[in-house]
């Protein structure tokens, strides 16, 4: 619980300092009260801080959080370490979404106006994972079968998106790409409390059957031994997980890593005991995608970097330093 | 109460017959029985069947008078306490996680510090206290049995179902954890089922023995009656002597026939 509250300190220091990177001279502790106090702000504080830099930061900390949380629970669900967001297909079903609306120009829901790349996305992102969770329930519910059905989305969902690409002009064939590197610049306080309010839905849940996640952990007999109604408890929870990844992969783009490497570390952290792992993993998430923020700013000023390209630069290296310093192994 | 009884239990997967028309007689509270039989025979099934974890085909089991097909899931589950032959552990939990899990059955996401005194004084009445810090996915297969069995004990139920609980033991720990098995039924005047290999053991520790082959029943009775039966050679496939040992206790001798 300790631990808990150091990171939740962190994340605000990290928010704070996100909020200052990029030109403009901020002070830490002037940014903290401005964000405190909103009413102390001179006009140019107000507009830098409230309306620039803040839903950007914010944003970060609820994708990541997001996209922690999903990670977690997808591993937890099917057993395996390597699972994410992105390996079920989720966000290649999203990209393959945008990319309907930027080469096409069609919007599967019409009238939602300048969202219908976002809508888009999040839309063929949903079906996705209703087309996985109908199969999981015709077929039952293991494991395997949903790993191996979420990789033959991804790989539908990529030649699809491959055939958009290629008959794409160079403009939309920019903006696409541009779209799935990932991006937080778009984000708004509207996008802000999507994600926010997904995020209170799903939590809630996913702390209520805490208990029941951690016994999967020992093994679907045991977890049944306990108590645990197994299958609908995968159900359920790729079903929350599915909502967390298609809102985020829908408002920042393709975003990898996080939801894989934010577990991990909470897991080398806390271990799997739910209680610790489920909001470590969340701030694990966030503190790395607000960290990467700060770093897609910092790194030429006056450029931001799309951030899907800098999660992974500089996660992988800081990644493969835990593995190695790590003793004890697990999933073996 | 009137203990536990299972009448015409049948269970199939499939068109494969796993238990036949099993019935037995009323098991009662303070009583350890051993489920014995040669592998396959349907000793794991018909446990997950009275944990109603399978759904029989036919067949009605009662708990001091009460059908259990009447109970929800979770409310059968509190009654019946099943530890099962497996446990996949490669997770980064740790042992005292894991029996605090069995502690909370699944209830709050609160720990009091009720809970930790039991679990630590469940994990140290198990002879494995000193591995309360410990990765389940560190510990030898023996190890991992016994948290098993401390999984187990931690919680209060009115039937208790052990699925070869020392099949990975040495044979200090076998007897330390059969002992502590029984012990516990005793104590809480708790209906035990144990399903052993080892018919030794099963003399020594069990009040009742149910002999199961090909999903079918054939003996039940005290450990002489069993032992002595000619079913023992029938469904195991070899040659029995049996001796009295040095202590009045009954050895089971088997030969290849």
């Amino acid at each position: 619980m300790a631990l808990v509250g150091v990171a939740a300190v962190l994340l605000v220091c990290i928010v704070v300092i996100d909020v200052i990177t990029g030109p403009a001279d901020l002070s830490f502790w002037r940014t903290l009260q401005v964000i405190l106090d909103p009413s102390i702000a001179t006009p140019k504080e107000g507009v830098i801080i409230w309306d620039l830099r803040l839903p950007v930061a914010l944003m970060a900390v609820a994708v990541g959080a997001m996209l922690g949380v999903a990670g977690a629970e997808m591993q937890t669900i099917l057993n395996n370490p390597l699972a994410d967001p992105f390996t079920l297909g989720l966000s290649s079903a999203a990209s393959f979404g945008a990319a309907l609306a930027i080469v096409m120009g069609w919007s599967v829901i019409p009238g939602v106006g300048a969202l219908f790349v976002t809508m888009n996305a999040f839309v063929v992102a949903m079906a996705t994972s209703m087309a996985l969770f109908a199969f999981t329930r015709l077929r039952g519910v293991s494991p395997e079968a949903m790993i191996l059905v979420g990789i033959a989305m991804l790989f539908t969902f990529n030649a699809l998106l491959a055939f958009l690409q290629y008959g794409a002009s160079e403009i939309q064939l920019a903006q696409l790409v541009f779209w799935q590197m990932g991006s937080l610049a778009r984000a708004t306080w509207e996008k802000v409390g999507i994600c926010l309010a997904v995020l209170g839905l799903v939590l809630p849940y996913f702390i209520y059957k805490s208990w029941a996640l951690t016994a999967l952990r020992m093994g679907e007999e045991k977890a049944a031994a306990l108590g645990v109604n197994v299958s609908a408890l995968r159900l359920t929870v790729l079903a929350g997980v599915s909502l967390l990844s298609a809102v985020a992969v829908s408002f920042v783009g393709a975003i990898a890593f996080v939801g894989l490497v934010g577990p991990h570390i909470a897991r080398m952290i806390v271990g799997e005991d739910q209680r610790g792992f489920l909001p470590l993993s969340a701030l694990a998430g966030a503190l790395i995608l607000s960290g990467t923020s700060i770093a897609s700013k910092a790194i030429t000023p006056g450029i931001v970097y799309p951030i899907g390209m800098i999660t992974s630069l500089i996660g992988i290296p800081f990644f493969i330093v835990l593995i190695l310093g790590q003793r004890k192994r697990h999933w073996q | 109460m009137n203990g536990l009884t299972v009448s015409n239990l049948s269970f199939s997967y499939g068109s494969r017959a796993i238990l036949r028309d099993v019935t037995f007689d009323a098991l009662q509270p303070g009583q350890l029985t051993a489920l014995i039989g040669p592998n396959a025979a349907g000793k794991s099934t018909l446990f997950k069947s009275i944990a109603g974890l399978l759904k029989p085909s036919t067949g009605q089991i009662t708990l001091g008078g009460l059908d259990l097909a009447t109970l929800s899931a979770q409310a059968r589950l509190k009654q019946i306490c099943f530890m099962p032959q497996f446990f996949a552990a490669n997770a980064a939990l740790t042992v005292f996680d894991v029996v605090m899990m069995a502690q909370k059955q699944l209830r709050g996401w609160r720990v009091n510090s009720a809970d930790t005194a039991a679990v630590a004084h469940a994990l140290s009445a198990g002879g494995i206290g000193h591995l309360a810090e410990a990765y389940v996915s560190e510990l030898s297969g023996g190890q991992s049995q016994m948290v098993s069995v401390v999984q187990a004990l931690v919680r209060q139920s009115d039937v208790y179902l052990f699925d070869e609980p020392t099949s990975a033991l040495d044979l200090r720990h076998q007897l330390d954890v059969l002992g502590r098995i029984r012990a516990a039924i005793r104590d809480r005047d708790a209906i035990g089922m144990v399903a052993l290999h080892d018919l030794n053991l099963a003399a020594r520790y069990a009040d009742h023995l149910i002999l199961i082959g090909n999903g079918v029943i054939q003996t039940q009775g005290t450990p002489e009656e069993v032992l002595n039966s000619p079913k023992i050679a029938e469904v195991y496939d070899v040659d029995v002597e049996l001796l009295v040992g040095p202590r009045k206790d009954l050895l089971v001798h088997a030969y290849a026939s």
